[in-house]
């Protein structure tokens, strides 16, 4: 415990520019900061940050033999590192450095209270100040990171991430919720702008993926419990029961040369038939399946919720023995150092704005249906047909902003940011393949940020789309001929728009899925006020989560499109080798300490801590608590519960939050 | 003395959430009263029931907790566990005489600045309209 040692404090208080001075009186938070009680040395500098700012912290610890230092200026969640590096190189502890955070929750938000500010900024030193001078040496933690990564999501940002991760010679777990890699990617026909076919460029990073010995691949399985902590981490994973065994699994059952090779004879016989999701269930398949020709892996999987056990395809295996009707889910526990959530997007329900009839109206589709009806290898073999009566669609219209940029509540507030692209590869697309077809695009704007996007958009206009700039207010069937007649204003001429349409394609907002919120919180990851996963800081750092050794790729994070995507997974992949590469983490040493002569032995904590870090020993005839080091994350839940006071909460000792509680309402000025 | 009472109202956020939400209004500039100090904690479970009473021991004229959205606590449950000791505590203001509305335990994530900034503005109003704790006067 805190060793009698009289407090010396230095106070530093940060001008920011003019971003606290703007709001602040400085100058007079300086003179009061010399009046409290321990404090040696007041001192100010323009930006405390800078060099020349630090180098005053450094200084003044030599000079004035500080045994804490209190920085007053922007957030500890922001500098907080900066400044403890500068205690460092002064000569003390770096956990004997306070902050007192005057900008974000001080000059920022009371911009135009000048007096409120200062006053606000007084208490907020003299609350530091009181912690400060009872803070102790603390060491970091130093543990050893294991040597592999995980990484939840296998499209293609979850693959580009374990290539990255693999290549770098970390064995990689990449986990699959469905039967086959490949995610969105593989359902689309043609990428923007460059009109690459999506499935030529992304099949052979799915073999490599097959190939590559550093991965490990789990298909058609969930991510069950992460225990654990950077370095560290323990995950459970639940194989779901697949009815198929791979010629490995096969094979440790003591079948030689059986397991499934991806034959299909089973699926040739099974007599179920059920709708094909890869497909929206615009094609069939049975209840043992793979979803398309180009799976990986090629095994095929068996739908028990549809299955009616006949046996058939079991027969049909024959000696490959391939398949176990009574298989059921297995769990495996692996440890990883680090990982990487890579769980995409599933598309919002576009039924729900009603107005637009999809789900009522057959003519009405969505883009994802589109592309899979535009695809050579989908339902229809690459010719776009209307699903009422499979005629080759000639007037085919294009709702953008379908459920994005929507403050209705219904929709979503933000912008996909990939379906005016896509939308204008879609006209180009029918443009192409359907001669005299007329292509109408309804857009709020059109948001071609990409490069060489502009220049696509403007070869769009060239090929002769019509674009109409106005929302769809309506659709209504005409019930014999199903075409769609589209209600909209061109906001541009001033006119309302009345349309017949052969087909209606919406551009619907993407969301995150209800799985992916699973794992948001298997991981401990926060979410950002539309959903999607919050990265650690939106421009400094957007792979990185607040949770050590967790990053993110992909659409998880955000709407992006796939060059973004990528670039995001190969720098989450970047982000999260180099803990594995150093070998060490070093953790920040919040643990919680018995007072053995304080403690009763009554084991309360015990059963509140959340990750079993605490035990009753037996010491010297009376039972105590005592914490495990590597499991106890510092969040003191003990300490805030403990009835005898025994528990030190390093850090946030219930001395230095009394203190603090103390020196803001009974004061301390001298 | 300024002509109005200024109200001492202390808040007591977790690191995770609630004070990275407090930082991103910061951030945007959205401008709420200041009539509140904050301390951070790692999580709002670390939050002793003595710190609170403590503070109104001490004459706060109100006490702010606030954490994680439940389910989206950096440390899976500690703010249940807060909220749970919230109602204990609560129970006692009300047998020493204190209105309970003086305590509140509010969620606000990390990216609810706007959120964080009605929060306090609601507390700082409620508290105003309580007045002075009437603990100030068995102070010295």
């Amino acid at each position: 415990m805190a060793e009698k040692k009289e407090a010396r404090i230095g106070v530093f208080l940060c001008h920011c520019g003019t971003n606290i001075a703007g709001s602040i009186n400085i100058k007079e938070v300086q003179d009061y900061a010399r009046t409290l009680p321990g404090v040696v040395v007041s001192d100010e500098y323009q930006y405390m940050c800078s060099t020349p700012g630090q180098g005053k912290i450094v200084d003044a610890i030599k000079e004035h033999n500080l045994t804490g230092i209190v920085v007053a200026a922007c957030s500890p969640r922001l500098h907080e590192p900066t400044f403890r590096v500068a205690s460092k190189v002064g000569g003390i502890n770096p956990f004997r450095f306070e902050m007192a955070n005057i900008r974000e929750q001080n000059s920022w938000v009371h911009m135009h209270d000048k007096e409120g500010a200062t006053a606000k900024a007084k208490d907020a030193v003299r609350i530091a100040v009181a912690k400060a001078s009872l803070l102790e040496d603390l060491f970091p933690k130093s543990v050893p990171v294991e040597k592999a990564a995980i990484v939840v999501g296998a499209g293609v940002a979850g693959i580009q991430a374990s290539l990255d991760l693999a290549n770098a010679g970390i064995p990689t777990y990449l986990v699959e919720k469905t039967p086959t890699i490949g995610g969105r990617m593989s359902q689309l026909d043609k990428t923007f702008p460059t009109l690459d076919c999506s499935q030529c460029i992304l099949t052979p990073k799915m073999v490599d993926v097959g190939r590559n010995e550093n991965i490990i691949l789990k298909t058609y399985t969930e991510v069950e419990k992460v225990e654990g902590y950077i370095g560290n981490f323990e995950i459970t994973l639940r194989k779901k029961a697949r009815g198929v065994m791979t010629p490995e699994e096969a094979e440790a059952k003591g079948i030689v040369g059986g397991g499934c090779n991806g034959c299909g004879d089973c699926s040739g016989v099974c007599p179920v038939i059920k709708g094909n999701e890869f497909e929206f269930a615009m094609a069939p398949r049975k209840a043992i399946f793979i979803h398309h020709p180009q799976v990986v892996p090629n095994i095929y999987t068996v739908d028990f919720e549809s299955c009616i056990k006949c046996g058939l395809c079991v027969e049909a295996c024959g000696d490959k023995k391939a398949i176990d009707l009574e298989m059921e889910d297995s769990f495996e526990k692996i440890k990883v150092g680090t990982a990487i959530l890579a769980t995409g997007y599933e598309l919002f329900p576009i039924e729900k704005k009603a107005e637009w009839g999809y789900n009522r109206f057959e003519n009405v589709i969505t883009g994802l249906e589109f592309e899979r009806l535009i695809c050579a290898s989908g339902p229809t073999g690459g010719h776009l047909v209307r699903p009422s009566d499979g005629q080759t669609p000639k007037k085919v219209g294009f709702v953008l902003c379908a459920g994005s940029r929507d403050n209705t509540g219904i929709g979503k507030p933000y912008c996909s940011r990939f379906c005016c692209m896509y939308s204008l590869k879609h006209a180009h697309q029918i443009i192409e393949k359907i001669p005299g077809v007329k292509a109408y695009l309804f857009y709020m704007d059109i948001r071609s940020f990409g490069k060489m996007y502009e220049e696509f958009y403007y070869r769009i206009q060239d090929e002769g789309a019509k674009f109409i700039r106005g929302r769809v207010a309506n659709i209504l069937e005409d019930p014999k001929s199903r075409n769609l007649m589209v209600f909209a204003e061109d906001t541009l001429l001033q006119r309302p728009v009345n349309i017949e349409l052969d087909l209606v394609v919406l551009a619907s907002a993407v969301q995150p899925s209800p799985e992916a919120d699973t794992v948001r919180k298997l991981f401990g990851v926060s979410k950002s006020a539309d959903g999607w996963m919050l990265e650690a800081h939106p421009k400094l750092n957007p792979c990185g989560t607040t949770t050590a050794g967790v990053f993110l790729a992909g659409v998880c994070q955000g709407p992006k499109d796939i060059p973004d995507t990528v670039a995001q997974a190969e720098g989450a992949a970047s982000a999260a080798s180099i803990p594995i590469h150093v070998g060490k983490v070093e953790l920040e040493p919040y643990f919680a300490q018995c007072m053995e002569e304080k403690c009763a032995g009554c084991g309360m904590c015990v059963n509140l801590c959340p990750y079993s870090a605490l035990a009753l020993v037996e010491k010297e005839g009376k039972k105590v608590m005592q914490v495990t080091e590597a499991k106890c994350k510092g969040c003191g839940t003990c300490g805030g519960f403990c009835p005898g006071g025994a528990i030190h909460m390093q850090h946030f000792t219930t001395p230095q939050i009394v203190a603090q509680i103390d020196a803001f309402l009974l004061g301390g000025e001298q | 003395m300024a002509e109005e009472w200024q109200p001492k109202i202390l808040a007591i956020i977790c690191n995770w959430c609630s004070y990275a939400g407090a930082d991103l209004a910061g951030g945007a500039r959205i401008q709420y009263p200041p009539d509140i100090r904050a301390i951070r904690v790692m999580c709002t479970g670390r939050v002793d029931p003595l710190f609170i009473m403590k503070a109104f021991q001490d004459g706060a004229d109100g006490v702010l907790v606030s954490g994680c959205h439940f389910g989206d606590c950096h440390y899976l449950e500690g703010n249940f566990k807060a909220a749970k000791r919230m109602f204990l505590i609560k129970s006692v203001l009300k047998n020493i005489g204190l209105n309970d509305k003086r305590l509140r335990m509010t969620f606000v994530s990390a990216s609810e600045g706007a959120k964080w900034a009605g929060v306090v503005t609601d507390v700082i109003k409620t508290v105003k309209e309580l007045g002075p704790s009437p603990l100030k006067e068995f102070q010295k």
